[in-house]
């Protein structure tokens, strides 16, 4: 069971009190886009085994959009943060190369 | 004007803890700023309470106000005033980015009393309903099995908890079964 810290009501929520919200940090592209760059928005998403970025919203809560980055292996939690960045930020990306330093590293 | 009847019209069950459909009770959702000056005096002078803390809820004689999300609070006050409230909350913020809604008819409230309420809470929701993980006077948004719902404690024996109208009557038989009398673990105080 996975354990989510809202960074906006700070509660220690649930996994069912959350609803999973996909790969974070994805470019919109929009209709004016190459077919190439519109594929990979819809189809090409990252599903790595170790670190990951994603989107969650604290649903049965306080209702907010928030990011979490977490071993999909291991499950543990590096952290959770705000929906209003477009990169995770780099104090979490410092611990995630501390406790995990094979990983490549954050990348768009 | 048709007459006015809450969700359940004041139900009552007597278990391993007493549990009552509140009856009428005016509720706003105010959205907006809450660190914005003026959205603090509209509550002031909604419901007489200075802005609660993350989280918080407090209760005065005009009535309470609960802390529901960064940009959310819930006004509780009697059920008569609260469109008259509305118009004057909007009155008072005009010009500021707001959203104020009387929910009182979109929401079921009930009250539950006795030895034994986080356990009864516990049974069907994932919040922590330890001392520590809800201290008195706090709200948490959860889930109550399937459905959402809102809490708090205003001191050990009395439980505050909303819902939507529409599953009230899920809600109270849930309730009913899990504080069906002899069956908590009493694990927590
Ligand atoms: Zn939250």
């Amino acid at each position: 069971m996975l354990i989510l810290t809202c960074p906006y009501c700070g509660i220690d929520a649930d996994e069912t009190d959350l609803a999973p919200g996909g790969e974070a940090h994805v470019t919109r592209h929009g209709a004016d886009a190459s077919d190439d760059d519109f594929e990979a928005y819809l189809f090409h998403k990252r599903n790595p085994r170790g670190v990951h970025f994603e989107r969650w919203r604290h649903v049965y809560g306080c209702g907010k959009w928030f990011h979490a980055a977490r071993d999909t292996m291991t499950l543990e939690v590096f952290g959770t943060y705000p929906a209003q960045t477009l990169v995770p930020p780099k104090t979490l990306q410092t611990k995630i190369k501390k406790k995990r330093p094979d990983w490549k590293g954050f990348k768009k | 004007m048709s007459e006015a009847v809450s969700a359940l019209n004041g139900a009552e069950f007597n278990g391993a803890v007493r549990i009552s459909e509140a009856g009428l009770l005016g509720m706003i959702t105010l959205r907006g700023d809450l660190e914005d000056a003026k959205l603090a005096a509209a509550v002031k002078a909604a419901v007489g309470l200075a802005m609660p803390a993350k989280r918080g809820v407090r209760d005065g004689k005009k009535g309470s106000v609960a802390w529901m999300s960064p940009d959310e609070l819930l006004l509780m006050l009697p059920y008569a005033g609260a469109d008259q409230t509305v118009a004057r909350l909007d009155k008072s913020l005009e010009g500021v980015h707001h959203l104020a809604v009387n929910v009182s008819d979109a929401r079921a409230v009930f009250h539950l009393e006795g030895r034994g309420l986080r356990e009864v809470i516990a049974k069907g929701s994932p919040a922590d309903l330890s001392s520590m993980g809800l201290p008195v006077g706090e709200v948490r948004r959860t889930r109550l099995g399937q459905v959402a719902v809102a809490f708090w404690l205003s001191d050990e024996d009395h439980l505050t908890l909303i819902c939507f109208r529409s599953v009230g009557a899920h809600v109270f038989a849930w309730l009913k079964n899990a504080a069906a009398e002899g069956t908590l673990p009493e694990f927590l105080g």
